[in-house]
């Protein structure tokens, strides 16, 4: 394909470089520096996309950030990225694109169906059909919905790009590098202020690059060229491209995202795609423009109308002509700068303007080029399906209520321009009250309300003169205030030409017995009679019009239609615009893709990994880890081809009959010392503590103030004030704050300091009947007989020339001992109790098998302290004390608590001792009753009992100390399993607990 | 200035706890475990330094803007 409305010169693109590019399969070319959406211009292609609603053929509106329609599936380097404006993603060489939400093609949408029935989708609609029946919500409507009003595509493959977050700081962030960005970054620079100017678009300059001006005897283009290179090469200026500020919060701290690589084929070596920058600005100078909106039409989305500005930027930045016969539909001047750039490269425009006389320096201009201008003339329609053809005119009364005789005019685009909407984003994001000036009929932010400050158009200012000079002043006074420097810059003489009042007028009357859509919202097909039908419906709040009809709710946030909405609820209702008032501007100011915001934490980024001073031992043995917080812990150790099921169940028979050592580093430590230590623990565990002698342990439970269970562990007393508390891997961080809040807000007068002591030590349980013997042959001059060791001792000993801490403590139910010796020999450890052991037929044990033998013996854990259940559930209320107070006792009161049928710890097993019954099923007395079907209990963890070689699970119940010896059902609908189950003993084996003190 | 990232938050600083041992009835407790103004506006609550130093702070933070206007140390009496 040619560039058949390329122009022979001019533009700020690169004619030296062309580039090809693919679009819905068909390969075009356009030049470097090009967007997606000049380049298909330039090629005439009019067509990319299909509305929302009603699947309408779309064209382009705008060129930048404002675009509602050119919405593009991306292929870049073997990635997709959805919901890519055309008219923002930058051309080159291979870029791929195709239109989204149409089906089977752009060119014939069944879709486009809605269009015919469009009647019957009107404001609401969504609400009122869909709510019945209720069971077709997910099955029929929601499914349809989807597949029809769909955007992009997301890519479902892991994201190859790297993004990156960083964190800075300046004096003076300045958002936008049009007249009043480059101004006061200038004249704060020169102050030797701290400043970073960001500028969403590649090129610097803003309206400078497209508007007939003169500064300081230079273009505006050339003007603001100078600028930039002056700002960059100083070295308190951070002058940045391509890079949106799309979140001004709290604190003054602005939200940046920076597209690093979209702009090329594929991204460098070692770079990101995108940057997320966090900036603390002492001061923000917002000088984010304004946006051109539209005037509301018959058929007004038809490809081929679009905003006059974006009109001219196409032709000024691209050389690109977006038709050969336009019509410039305007209310104010700005229509008459895009019908000169026509004339002046070859091309005849009509403008029709809205107002009887205009009188200004450019109106002159455009009539001394012999412009053909038709005054109070309005378009009443577009005509063309897929392309602007022809367009019918008339003119219109002084009163803007009656339209003249229809005329049909032929044209190819129709340029309309409404006047200017100041971009008052961040200004609203940031507290600020907006208020509605008159005299540009749009909102302005009013007083400031954290250290922002807006400047030029973003203000209401339009004139070039006043925008340059009050851009200066406050960059040199605020940057002054912070670096007590003043260098005062002169201002420099302005030619521009004088514009003359817009006319109030935004919407064409219909002519009689017409119905033409008049679209408000273009991306969520928001027209006219949807606000009114909302407005009839009741919809006063123009947040609940915006919910009813959608209104600038699509993915351009109603960066064009906001303002129309407003100006026609206000009509309708007979207010005026300000006291209906504006909808809530909330961030992202644009689509900021997911990857930027996560960053780099992905994958083994997303949280930090702790592997014990055992790993690499574990790794070597073919230990498959299990994620448990923040560790990577053994799950099992495979032996062959084993599976998780057979390698567990060996390792955990090994325990029951010989020995086992199992990596217990990752509990949760805490070193509570001081004299008040004892009675610190007194308070914080719900038994008693006064009375641990020197050397031993306790097993302890501790509870939230609402009496729900906390955590439990052993806790040692190491010597007169230093006890050795242990709490669950998961834990341990929050054990260890609950700590820290009760000894420094509630009972500062306890002496009492508690430290983390997780990573200092590396421990290791050993389980089994033989594991005295082990025991005795690692530390030979101990005495480790039940008299010598107890069961709940503690003794300290010489494990090969290393200190080792010694505890008779059992998770597994089994004669058990934990050793810790220092980190650093963990290792050391290991393999010596390995080596020892060989003799004893020791084999490591991961979580898998641990699971096993402390659920056989009704052992409670995380599955049962799961912050809903209460010692009583877990069967621990027998350590709970009468004679004194401690945290959370007053809770277990309450009188759910103290229900005679209040849930209990059972065990579960199956009658045909076969099936294993998932965990998370429910326990009910008949599988067949009627749905909901009432829930006795939910099993928390199953395991195979190694002991009595059937499946057996836990279960918390209703009344379950009145269950034991029932026959119920275990329900699992996800799995679709029902198992019939005998409810026995939570201590399934060794109910006496004698193995243990043997 | 740190970042707000250091912290956890800890709720209500104007919260006392009922003293050990003493007789508290259902409502003066459940006020104490349950009952929360959610104010908008000045609210005095506690902050963790979880990353850092682990003291328990009071800082009074306006809970609408997030302006925060005075911090006090664990102990210190809020005037």
């Amino acid at each position: 394909m040619t560039q058949n409305f390329r122009l022979k010169n001019g533009g700020l693109i690169n004619r030296d470089k062309k580039l090809s590019f693919k679009f819905n399969g068909k390969s075009y070319f356009g030049f470097e520096g090009d967007t997606l959406a000049s380049a298909l211009l330039a090629n005439g292609v009019h067509l990319v996309g299909r509305s929302f609603k009603y699947h309408r053929p779309r064209g382009f509106f705008g060129a930048g950030v404002d675009e509602p329609y050119a919405i593009v599936q991306l292929y870049r380097n073997g990635e997709t990225e959805p919901n890519i404006k055309a008219t923002e993603q930058e051309l080159f060489d291979g870029l791929e694109a195709k239109s989204v939400n149409c089906w089977p093609s752009v060119n014939f949408d069944i879709g486009a169906i809605n269009n015919f029935l469009k009647i019957f989708l009107p404001a609401g609609f969504y609400y009122k059909t869909f709510m019945w029946p209720k069971s077709f919500w997910y099955r029929v409507y929601e499914p349809f919905i989807r597949k029809a009003a769909g955007l992009g595509v997301a890519s479902t493959k892991h994201d190859k790009e790297r993004y990156e977050h960083k964190y800075d700081y300046c004096d003076l962030l300045i958002t936008g590098s049009g007249p009043s960005g480059l101004a006061s970054a200038y004249a704060a620079a020169k102050n030797g202020a701290k400043v970073i100017l960001a500028e969403d678009k590649p090129r610097f300059g803003g309206t400078l690059l497209t508007s007939d001006v003169n500064i300081g005897n230079q273009s505006g283009k050339d003007w603001s060229e100078s600028i930039i290179s002056e700002l960059k090469e100083m070295p308190n200026v951070t002058v940045k491209n391509r890079s949106q500020i799309f979140g001004y919060y709290d604190h003054n701290m602005l939200v940046m995202s920076e597209k690093v690589s979209d702009h090329l084929p594929k991204t460098k070596k070692y770079h990101p795609n995108k940057r997320l920058w966090y900036i603390r600005a002492k001061e923000v100078l917002i000088s984010s423009g304004s946006i051109e909106r539209p005037i509301v039409f018959g058929n007004n989305d038809t490809p081929g109308v679009m905003l006059s500005s974006a009109a001219k930027e196409y032709l000024k930045v691209y050389g690109v002509l977006v038709g050969k016969k336009p019509l410039v539909f305007t209310n104010n001047d700005s229509g008459y700068e895009t019908a000169i750039e026509f004339k002046k490269n070859g091309v005849d425009p009509v403008v029709l303007d809205t107002r009887k006389n205009p009188n200004s320096e450019i109106v002159d201009e455009a009539r001394d080029l012999g412009i053909d201008i038709k005054y109070s003339y309005v378009v009443v329609a577009a005509k063309g399906y897929k392309k602007v053809k022809s367009a019918d005119i008339a003119s219109i009364s002084e009163d803007k209520r009656q339209l003249g005789k229809i005329e049909r005019f032929k044209c190819d685009c129709i340029c309309v321009s409404g006047f200017w909407t100041p971009t008052i984003h961040l200004a609203s994001q940031s507290g600020n009250k907006t208020q509605f000036k008159d005299e540009i009929d749009a909102f302005v932010p009013g007083k400031s309300k954290q250290n922002e400050t807006t400047l030029g158009a973003a203000n209401g200012i339009f004139s070039l003169e006043q925008t340059l000079k009050t851009s200066f002043e406050a960059g040199n006074e605020l940057s002054k205030k912070i670096t007590k420097t003043d260098k005062k810059i002169s201002v420099p003489n302005v030619v521009e030409k004088k514009s003359s009042q817009h006319d109030k007028f935004w919407c064409v009357p219909l002519p009689k017995g017409k119905n033409y859509k008049r679209f408000l919202d273009f991306q969520n097909d928001v027209a006219v009679s949807d606000i009114e039908i909302a407005l009839r419906e009741g919809y006063r709040s123009i947040e609940h019009v915006k919910r009813y009809t959608t209104l600038g709710m699509a993915t351009d946030q109603g960066k064009t239609s906001n303002l129309n909405g407003l100006q026609l609820v206000s009509e309708i209702e007979n207010k005026v615009v300000p006291s209906v008032g504006h909808t809530t501007f909330r961030p992202p100011y644009t689509p900021v893709s997911i990857g930027a915001i996560v960053g780099r934490e992905v994958g083994k980024h997303s949280k930090p990994t702790r592997k014990s001073p055992m790993h690499l031992w574990h790794e070597k043995h073919n230990a498959v880890f299990v994620d448990a917080g923040v560790w990577l812990r053994p799950r099992y150790y495979k032996n062959g081809d084993e599976s998780l099921f057979e390698a567990s169940k060996r390792e955990a028979k090994n325990v029951r009959s010989n020995v086992g050592v199992c990596d217990v580093t990752t509990l949760g430590k805490i070193d509570v010392k001081g004299p008040d230590a004892a009675e610190f623990l007194n308070r914080v565990y719900t038994n008693a503590w006064l009375k641990l002698p020197v050397g031993k342990a306790r097993y302890g439970v501790m509870l939230r103030e609402d009496g729900i269970v906390m955590d439990d562990g052993t806790t040692t007393r190491i010597s007169e004030n230093h006890y050795h508390m242990t709490t669950t891997t998961a834990q341990a961080a929050n054990v260890l704050s609950h700590l820290e809040y009760y000894l420094q807000l509630v009972w500062p007068e306890l002496n009492v300091n508690v430290v983390s002591t997780t990573e200092q030590w590396a421990g290791a349980a050993i389980a089994g009947p033989k594991s005295r013997d082990l025991l005795q042959k690692l530390f030979p001059k101990i005495d480790v007989s039940n008299e010598g060791l107890p069961f709940m001792g503690f003794i300290e000993g010489d494990l090969f020339g290393i200190k080792a801490r010694i505890f008779r403590i059992s998770f597994s139910g089994e004669l058990a001992y934990e050793v810790n010796v220092e980190s650093d020999n963990g290792n050391f450890m290991w393999e010596k109790i390995i080596e020892v052991g060989q003799e004893f037929k020791i084999q490591p044990y991961g979580t898998e098998a641990l699971s096993t033998l402390r659920i056989e013996m009704g052992h409670v854990a995380g599955s049962e302290l799961d912050g809903r259940t209460i010692p009583y559930d877990n069967g621990l209320d027998g350590l709970i004390s009468k004679k004194k107070d401690f945290i959370g006792k007053r809770s277990l009161q309450r009188s759910a608590f103290t229900a005679e049928d209040r849930q209990r710890i059972v065990g579960v097993v199956p009658l045909d001792k076969q099936t294993s019954i998932p965990e998370g099923s429910h326990l009910v007395k008949d599988d067949k009753a009627k749905l909901p079907n009432p829930k006795l209990g939910h099993i928390s963890a199953s395991c195979w009992s190694v002991e009595y070689d059937n499946p057996f699970s836990l279960a918390i119940m209703k009344d379950g100390k009145n269950m034991i010896g029932q026959k119920l059902f275990a329900m699992s609908p996800l799995k679709n399993k029902v198992i019939p189950v005998e409810i026995v003993s939570s201590h399934y084996v060794d109910p006496k607990g004698e193995r243990v003190r043997s | 200035m740190r970042s707000q990232n250091e912290f956890s938050y800890g709720g209500d600083a104007s919260v006392k706890r009922p003293l050990l041992n003493k007789e508290v009835s259902d409502q003066e407790w459940d006020n104490f475990v349950y009952n929360r103004k959610s104010l908008r506006g000045k609210h005095l609550e506690l902050w963790q330094h979880i990353s850092g130093c682990r003291q328990w702070i009071k800082v009074e933070r306006d809970t609408s803007t997030h302006e925060i206007f005075r911090t006090f140390k664990a102990d210190e009496e809020v005037a």
